[in-house]
């Protein structure tokens, strides 16, 4: 186990190192100059702005800087915002990022497994044709039109909640439903499955003999084994989190790191596009190793061995 | 549950008489046989969202390819004049589309104030530009369709084969591919996609490029893992026994048994290539001015949604409704396909 545990950590030092490195030289492939205004300044400014950048020395070089920075906790310096550190902008708006994101994973996989679990278990019912219907649609519709959609309903016409803007809980709620819609979705879905397969075992079989009421069966039984596959679906949902949090961010003017990510990229803001793109690539790595050390814990028929983890 | 099996009687008609001659006949298999994809069709037909999505998208497809050719009007035409247009069906009687619109609590009828001539009206509205968003919508919808297609060219040209080969092989160069793959996957490929539109111009190609570079990883991996079983059954076997070249065995037994998953894996692709156009198009990196798609007049829309909201409402609707179609005919095949995954 703990072999495997380094093992991975190794890969995955090797994987944000391969991705450090290709986008540090897809930044340099990027037409344009960082500077705005670059047709008024007389070439003797953009010699010394190219000196305070470090643009001057050979590319590699400036890899290798870029490098031993990275070690540092040094991201680079913004082109915009006022020359901020990257490190600085990252960290300064990271907060509000992770309360939604925290919070939509939870509002999510909760109400998921609970919509799941009864649709399991009231089968080919009603309840089962709207769970089924929902999870469709929350899979199905963009997060972007939940959140133009809740932004209109619930902020603008009913005036429940404020429409766009960062002020303590409140303002948090509708962001986080926008983004627990799809987490939500896939957990119904996933937790139906495991479900209605786990119900057609023998141990539950017993449990009913054992004359347990249906209800105690799920709970005790049930509920517990059907919730360790929902495991493996954590991985996908942080990407579509953080995809989702860039879009809804902006709708709903949030100062975290996904309005941040799309700030950047419609101003060329090269250092700071690079730092988010190692943030969340290094997020989900952690993430992905956490679920499979997770699993390998909590189920024991996945023995983790050196040679698995590629499918 | 004792007493009730006592209760049966048994009398002298209860019991037939098998006749020798009939034994052909009982034997005989009424049903026709069906082929693998015969019984599928079959399994499909039952399902009846995954029909009705099959028709609607059809019906979608049809829409688009007309557009080609011919849309009400101009899509990309500007009347500055006629700006902001609420929807107006004739004249006005079908309720939603009468061409008035609620100003600061009175309802003015906005085709009058900009002095459209009569009989000149516009299905679902004019945009900031007084550009007609019906025609707009055609050829958004279009063009999303075209991006969707063309994004999953690449999970067959590229997933298809990597997937086989990585089967196939095994050994080093299987692990080889892995690795490559699991350093691909674990780049969020929203990031890699936006990466790679920075350093492309924006476009339809550029947009369909990134997304492809990232798209086959999903389809090799499911590919790869139906080759592992698949190259262990004994007519794969009986092939190379007799001397067939790989690429022969592939070709002829590997790909017509793995269609099943390559076809259910591409109705998969095509809602996340149209999503992620949207959603490209959304924050501002997708398909340039003044082409529409779904995502650029989602875009639009949204900026005065809560004046002009019925500038989002049909794209919103649009996208919506071709993701669920997709989404129910992609799992309507699943279980068509492979009936073990049904309960």
């Amino acid at each position: 186990m703990g072999k495997y545990i380094l093992k991975r950590i190794g890969y995955m030092i090797l994987t944000l190192f391969i991705i450090a490195t290709a986008t540090f030289f897809l930044m340099k492939l990027m037409p344009g100059s960082p500077y705005a205004n670059q047709a008024k300044m007389s070439a003797e400014q953009i010699k010394i702005m190219n000196q305070q950048y470090g643009l001057d020395k050979p590319v590699f070089q400036q890899y290798l800087i870029y490098l031993v920075g990275l070690l540092h906790g040094d991201f680079g310096t913004s082109f915009q915002f006022n020359n901020q550190p990257v490190s600085y902008l990252i960290s300064s708006r990271i907060g509000p990022s992770m309360q939604i994101g925290v919070q939509a994973i939870i509002l999510g996989t909760v109400l998921g497994i609970l919509l799941g679990a009864i649709a399991a278990i009231r089968k080919n019912s009603w309840v089962d044709t709207v769970a089924t219907f929902f999870a469709i649609l929350g899979r199905s519709i963009p997060n972007f039109v939940f959140a133009v959609l809740l932004q209109f309903f619930l902020a603008f016409k009913l005036k429940i909640f404020p429409i766009a803007l960062w002020d303590g809980f409140s303002s948090s709620i509708l962001p986080t439903i926008a983004l627990a819609m799809a987490p939500l979705a896939t957990t119904a879905r996933f937790m139906r499955t495991e479900m209605v397969d786990v119900l057609n075992s023998d141990y539950i079989e017993l449990a009913r003999a054992k004359g347990n009421t249906p209800w105690q069966t799920v709970a005790k039984h049930a509920l517990r084994n059907s919730l360790i596959p929902v495991i493996t679906i954590i991985g996908p949902m942080a990407v579509d989190l953080m995809v989702g949090s860039m879009v809804v961010e902006n709708i709903f003017s949030i100062p975290g790191i996904g309005d941040q990510f799309v700030k950047s990229i419609t101003t060329n803001d090269y250092p700071t596009i690079m730092g988010l793109t190692l943030l969340y690539s290094f997020m989900l790595i952690v993430v992905i190793l956490v679920v499979d050390i997770l699993y390998g814990f909590i189920d024991p028929r996945i023995r983790l061995s050196g040679n698995e983890g590629s499918n | 549950m004792a007493d009730n099996s006592t209760d049966i009687k048994f009398k002298e008609n209860s019991f037939k008489r098998i006749e020798q001659h009939n034994v052909d006949e009982q034997e005989k298999i009424s049903a026709p046989s069906l082929t693998f994809f015969q019984d599928a069709v079959r399994r499909l037909k039952k399902n009846k969202a995954a029909v009705i999505s099959l028709w609607l998208l059809a019906l979608i497809v049809v829409f688009s390819i007309i557009s080609i050719w011919w849309t009400p009007s101009d899509p990309n035409a500007q009347h500055v004049a006629y700006a902001n247009l609420p929807p107006k069906i004739a004249n006005g009687q079908i309720p939603g589309f009468t061409g008035k619109a609620n100003v600061g609590g009175r309802i003015v009828d906005k085709y009058a104030q900009a002095k459209v001539p009569a009989g000149t009206y516009y299905v679902l509205g004019t945009d900031y530009l007084g550009r007609d968003l019906f025609s707009r919508l055609m050829k958004g919808i279009a063009l999303s369709l075209l991006i969707g297609f063309l994004a999953t060219l690449f999970d067959l040209v590229i997933g298809v084969p990597y997937g086989v080969v990585s089967g196939w092989k095994g050994g080093r160069v299987d692990t080889l591919m892995q690795r490559f793959i699991e350093i691909i996957s674990s780049i969020p490929n929203l990031v890699i996609v936006i990466l790679m539109l920075l350093l492309f111009t924006p476009g339809l190609g550029s947009i369909v490029v990134a997304m492809g570079i990232t798209g086959w990883i999903t389809m090799a991996r499911l590919v790869r893992a139906e080759t592992l079983t698949l190259k262990t059954q004994e007519y794969v076997l009986a092939a190379r026994t007799l001397g067939e070249s790989p690429f022969k065995i592939a070709m002829k037994h590997l790909i017509p048994n793995l269609s099943s998953t390559i076809i259910i894996q591409t109705m998969f692709s095509i809602p996340t290539a149209i999503f992620f156009e949207a959603f490209l198009s959304f924050i501002g990196i997708g398909i340039p001015a003044p082409n529409a798609s779904l995502g650029t007049l989602l875009s639009d829309g949204q900026k005065t949604f809560r004046f002009l909201p019925y500038q989002m409402w049909y794209p919103a609707a649009a996208i919506s409704i071709i993701m669920i179609a997709f989404n129910l005919l992609a799992d309507g095949l699943r279980d068509a396909f492979d009936p073990k995954t049904q309960e």
